[in-house]
């Protein structure tokens, strides 16, 4: 990262602390700095893996219940009786977290898996998407406008194109990280819907479309070329597969 | 005994209690145990509760994470005096290495996660605990940690850079450990 304002100004940008007017500096910086677009990709989805992991202890009924007897007993409570079982059942929760990674290891190259695993990076990404401001680095429906920026970000070209006239309309493009791998999104309203296509290039043979479900978000998957498309959205199947044909045509 | 009268106990019930959760959290992260947790947080609940009268009204649950935080840097200081003084070597952590696509790649997993989470010094993972986890806004956190709002910024910065470090170069762990 050679942009300073990736140790500075993003931070308060993605934090939604900046003022109204350092925060519309920071939205034209984004136009044309591929840095800190890239780093406020990887924040996101740090953020998200942080807040989905879930690393978030929640506190033992039985601290809630120390407190409350102290409250209102006026009895003065010592550390925790139940100490020794605490660390009992840690040490037999470790052993359940090393005994599901045993188990789950050999699974991890399994093909279904490697499906499975993007389909649900792909839907995450989505859902990180659908919150205020995240849809899109570029808003433009001007497909030229969104193919130009997208140049020099990521390193594979990609037809941009604008489905107004078929119900699918343009809002805009952005980069997202999916399984580790930098892609390129391009986002469409579709009556009241929001569908993203996250496309990336691929060295794998050429397969038959595939589609899915996942947490009420419908999915499409195809290839073309040297390419690999996914549309997510939440409206109906046929509505994807019909952005599908008008990508493949 | 209680501190309190019945009334500031209900006061304290319907203002402090909610933020249970939310105290045992941070003191669990800066404390790296939960065993440890429990008896600090208890602590400084029970401090909190001595303290309620000075509580002025606002943000309830900045003031008793306020409370959490001193509560757990006295417990380091007496148990564990090496850990609180320990800080991140910028220049020797200053590496290439985390790119956006293997800072991905390492966030898969929990226990990589908290791995990375738990190698930070304590005041990196406070902020970053306070912000990612707990949602808390520059204001509650310079109040929560005592640093100026305007370093605020720049301080979650470093810290996001050193998870990053920590999450794809297991070097920046050892150097901490």
């Amino acid at each position: 990262m050679s942009c300073d304002l990736t140790r500075s100004a993003l931070h308060g940008y993605f934090d939604g602390e900046l003022s109204a007017a350092s925060n519309a500096d920071f939205k034209r910086h984004l136009q044309h700095c591929s840095d800190c677009v890239l780093e406020l990709a990887t924040q996101e989805f740090v953020r998200d893996s942080l807040q989905r992991a879930p690393v978030y202890a929640f506190a033992p009924d039985s601290l809630k219940q120390r407190v409350r007897a102290h409250l209102r007993s006026g009895v003065r409570t010592d550390a925790s009786p139940q100490r020794l079982i605490w660390k009992w059942l840690a040490a037999a929760a470790a052993l359940l977290v090393v005994a599901l990674l045993v188990w789950r290891v050999p699974n991890v190259h399994d093909d279904d898996d490697y499906q499975a695993g993007l389909a649900a990076g792909i839907v995450d990404a989505h859902v990180r998407s659908l919150q205020p401001g995240h849809l899109t680095n570029v808003d433009s429906a001007d497909q030229h406008t969104v193919k130009a920026w997208f140049d020099g970000k990521v390193d594979f070209v990609f037809p941009v194109r604008d489905f107004t006239n078929d119900g699918f309309s343009l809002l805009g493009g952005r980069l997202d990280i999916v399984q580790g791998r930098t892609v390129a999104v391009l986002a469409y309203a579709r009556s009241g819907h929001v569908v993203n296509v996250f496309i990336w290039s691929t060295r794998e043979p050429e397969e038959s479309a595939r589609a899915g479900a996942r947490l009420g978000y419908q999915w499409v998957a195809w290839q073309k070329g040297n390419m690999e498309f996914c549309a997510v959205s939440d409206a109906a199947p046929a509505e994807l597969e019909q952005l599908h044909r008008l990508f493949a045509g | 005994m209680s501190d309190l009268d019945p009334e500031d106990g209900l006061r304290f019930e319907r203002l402090v209690l909610p933020h249970v959760d939310a105290a045992f959290n941070f003191a669990r992260w800066l404390l790296r145990s939960r065993a440890d947790a429990e008896d600090v947080a208890q602590e400084a609940l029970l401090r909190a509760c001595r303290f309620f009268r000075g509580f002025q009204g606002g943000d309830a649950r900045a003031w008793l994470l306020q409370i959490v935080r001193n509560t757990c840097y006295s417990w380091l200081e007496k148990n564990r005096p090496r850990e609180s003084m320990v800080e991140f070597d910028e220049e020797l952590h200053q590496q290439p290495l985390a790119t956006p696509e293997s800072i991905a790649m390492a966030v898969e997993g929990r226990e990589r996660l908290t791995r990375a989470l738990e190698t930070l010094p304590p005041r990196y993972r406070g902020l970053l605990v306070l912000r990612e986890l707990e949602g808390c806004s520059y204001k509650e956190i310079a109040a929560i940690t005592s640093i100026p709002l305007g370093t605020v910024m720049s301080s979650l910065s470093r810290a996001r850079r050193q998870l990053h470090c920590a999450l794809v170069n297991p070097g920046c762990r050892e150097a901490i450990a």
